[in-house]
């Protein structure tokens, strides 16, 4: 005996469901707030804390480029910290002692002199005159004025000396202490000194060897992909090989590095630290990732449209290139950014074939020592100095914005690509 | 009370029995011992001749010893039960069933007395020389033009732009889709209704100019409106072409075809005249068939 619903007072049954599906719903927006609120948090932090790298502390000074000191020909021999020396001292004549005079020094930092250096090779008219000059500050004035030193604390507890504070008030007052962009940050390597890093040598390093890994591992992923899609027999090879691929697809990325370490540098002699071994290495770990995303694309192109190519007489070939391809395109772009995205936040292999070195030369080419943008915040993250901090949020920073420019340009290409049905 | 009682009963019993439906059913699922084909399977001056076809599926034998001329300038109807090899079949015309690589032809199958299933034989041009049209209708992504455009582009047809040009208009006023899309070539062929779309694939199916058009339940998946328009215009692309139509829809095969054959579990039951096939059928099956016993 069925018993009709009634359309006026459904039964407790229909309430139970609709409870179930508020329920589920519930559960959806409270997990995609979660996860926007720790984006949000995670955002937050980094930008908070990584801003205040995209500003440097320097302080003015006038430097005699006299004649005396360029007496020899060659201008690189020339004494560039006495004069970085000489100008302090004209600033501060009250300063005599041994040990105030280094603390004054150390007012500046050491990249001062390259600073000058570089300024008289690129324009060896100002010798024999004085110029005002911005020089970067010690990252330790740097923290100060960026309030992440507490002047309050006793003098044992602090970075900087008393007398030190009293000198760069005094640089304050005259407006000859002053927080400027940070140039240096865009345009120069690695450093010792936190105010003397920068991230250029990261970018570049980055570039060059996802580079590599696009050129390498989406044109071989892609041919792969359609091979065993459209071309390879059905049989037990083709079933292991793809059982391999998607076992390759989960094996850690260190494997890949020892697996670099082993075959590009010890066997084949490749150099290494360089962009070539790591693109390689990323290539061959993001492999699997396009091509299993390749074949799912091809899957997912209606078999209609091949047998209309094939029933007016294209080739197999013609048919793919033709028919297949362009609408798979999307599909396999999007897993080649996933993939470009998961090389790019890789350290795990790069730490075994050498990329964790320090180098402070911008890598030119693909066989330069180079290192990547992930291995520089590992780096600068395990640095002691307090102005490595802010570097590393900035690193972070400039890594977020790399992925979201890869991101943007795969978008663009994807609606490009797309055919409307 | 009695409503629902009896509404029960007829979801159990769906099937209103009537005469000897009992015994059609049996037969339905039984291959005949008898094999042999009756009625007229051969015809003068033909363009495709099957001799003693075998199709497998690995082990499985979709297609049993089947032997059949298609005649020039005609329509070649083929009917029969789901499942009863007469896709399989008009797949084997041009070779279409080469992509699966479980199936396996045997026996001949010729087109103007050369076997299409010889070694020598490349199936490019021979789909270029028999062509198909689909269940679904499956344009590509492509502008109206550059669908019926292709198959002439691949196969180097044309030597400048005008004589695609013509070949285009041609194949479009042949396929009775001209005066509907001649101010809209450059759009997408996959913008237009269902009917037009199946009406476009004929057309890209004649532009590379074949001698015999393989159709596959064209209407199937169209309303009667577009239905009655590919039947007229098949009607139309007989002067021109040999046709081979599988359907299922036994009006269409009385009203397209001169021809028409029964399929049954794999096995050519009866070929014959279409007029005497749905008057006088000479096969029990056949008449089960087309008087609607079973199908």
């Amino acid at each position: 005996m069925i018993t009709q619903p009634n359309l006026l007072e459904p039964g407790k049954d229909l309430k139970k469901r609709y409870r179930t599906d508020r329920w589920f719903q519930r559960i959806g927006i409270t997990a995609i707030t979660l996860a926007l609120a720790f984006i949000a948090l995670l955002f937050y932090k980094i930008i908070t804390e990584g801003y205040t790298a995209f500003i440097q502390t320097k302080i003015m000074l006038e430097v005699d480029f006299s004649e005396q000191t360029f007496a020899k020909e060659n201008l690189a021999a020339a004494d560039y910290p006495a004069l970085v020396k000489k100008s302090l001292s004209e600033l501060f004549p009250e300063v005599t002692g041994r040990n105030d005079k280094k603390l004054l020094f150390g007012l500046v930092s050491s990249g001062a002199a390259y600073k000058l250096e570089e300024m008289v090779s690129a324009n060896p008219k100002i010798i024999g005159t004085r110029q005002k000059v911005w020089v970067p500050a010690a990252s330790d004035v740097d923290m100060l004025m960026k309030n992440k030193i507490d002047r309050n604390a006793p003098q044992e507890n602090r970075r900087l000396q008393d007398n030190q504070l009293a000198w760069l008030d005094n640089l304050h007052n005259q407006g000859k202490l002053e927080k400027q962009f940070n140039q240096t940050f865009f345009t120069s390597g690695d450093s010792r000194d936190p105010e003397m890093a920068g991230i250029l040598g990261g970018v570049k390093g980055t570039f060059l060897t996802l580079l590599i890994t696009l050129t390498l591992a989406f044109p071989i992923g892609v041919a792969a992909a359609i091979y065993l899609e459209e071309f390879a027999p059905q049989n037990h090879w083709t079933d292991f090989i793809e059982v391999n691929i998607n076992n390759l697809a989960a094996v850690p990325s260190i494997i890949f590095g020892l697996l670099g370490l082993a075959v590009f540098i010890n066997f084949f002699g490749l150099p290494r630290s360089t962009s070539i071994v790591g693109g390689l290495v990323l290539a061959l770990m993001t492999l699997p990732t396009i091509i299993i995303a390749g074949r799912a694309s091809l899957k997912s192109v209606p078999p209609s449209i091949r047998e209309a190519a094939l029933g007016v007489g294209a080739s197999k070939m013609q048919t793919v290139t033709h028919h297949v391809l362009p609408l798979a395109m999307p599909g396999m772009l999007t897993g080649g950014i996933i993939g470009m995205a998961r090389a790019l936040g890789e350290t795990a292999p790069l730490l075994m074939i050498g990329m964790v070195a320090f180098i402070v030369d911008i890598p030119g080419a693909i066989s330069d020592p180079a290192t990547l943008l992930p291995v520089q915040i590992y780096l600068w993250a395990d640095s002691p100095e307090r102005g490595f901090t802010e570097k590393t949020s900035a690193a972070i920073i400039m890594l977020l914005a790399f992925l979201m420019t890869m991101n943007s340009l795969a978008i663009y290409l994807r609606k490009r690509f797309e055919i409307k049905w | 009370m009695d409503v629902t009682a009896s509404r029960m009963t007829d979801q159990i019993f769906p099937i209103v029995a009537v005469g000897d439906s009992a015994e059609a059913h049996e037969r339905m699922h039984v291959r005949p011992l008898d094999r042999k084909t009756i009625g007229s399977p051969f015809v003068d001056n033909p363009r495709m001749m099957c001799r003693d076809v075998d199709v497998f599926y690995g082990d499985k034998q979709a297609i049993n010893k089947v032997s059949i001329d298609v005649g020039q300038n005609q329509v070649l109807a083929m009917i029969g039960p789901s499942g009863c090899g007469k896709s399989t079949f008009l797949r084997c015309l041009n070779r279409m069933n080469d992509t699966v690589s479980s199936c396996r032809v045997q026996g001949e199958i010729s087109l103007d007395g050369i076997d299409i299933y010889h070694s020598s034989v490349d199936v490019v041009p021979l789909r270029a020389r028999v062509g198909m049209v689909f269940q679904k209708p499956n344009p590509f992504p492509k502008s109206i033009y550059d669908n019926v455009a292709y198959g002439p582009r691949i196969h180097g047809l044309t030597r400048d732009k005008n004589e695609l040009d013509e070949i285009v208009h041609t194949s479009l006023i042949k396929a009775g889709l001209w005066e509907e899309v001649k101010d809209r070539l450059r759009e997408p062929g996959t913008g237009l209704s269902g009917g037009q779309q199946q009406r476009l694939c004929i057309a890209r199916a004649i532009a590379v100019g074949p001698e015999v058009i393989l159709m596959d339940e064209p209407c199937s998946a169209l309303d009667p409106i577009a239905t009655a328009k590919v039947e007229e215009l098949i009607a139309e692309l007989r002067t021109q072409f040999s046709i081979v139509i599988v359907t299922h829809a036994m009006q269409q095969a009385s009203r397209v075809s001169q021809r028409t054959a029964y399929f049954h579990l794999g096995d050519l039951i009866e070929v014959g005249p279409t007029e005497k096939i749905f008057t006088n059928p000479g096969h029990k099956l056949t008449e089960d068939y087309i008087t609607g016993r079973f199908g």
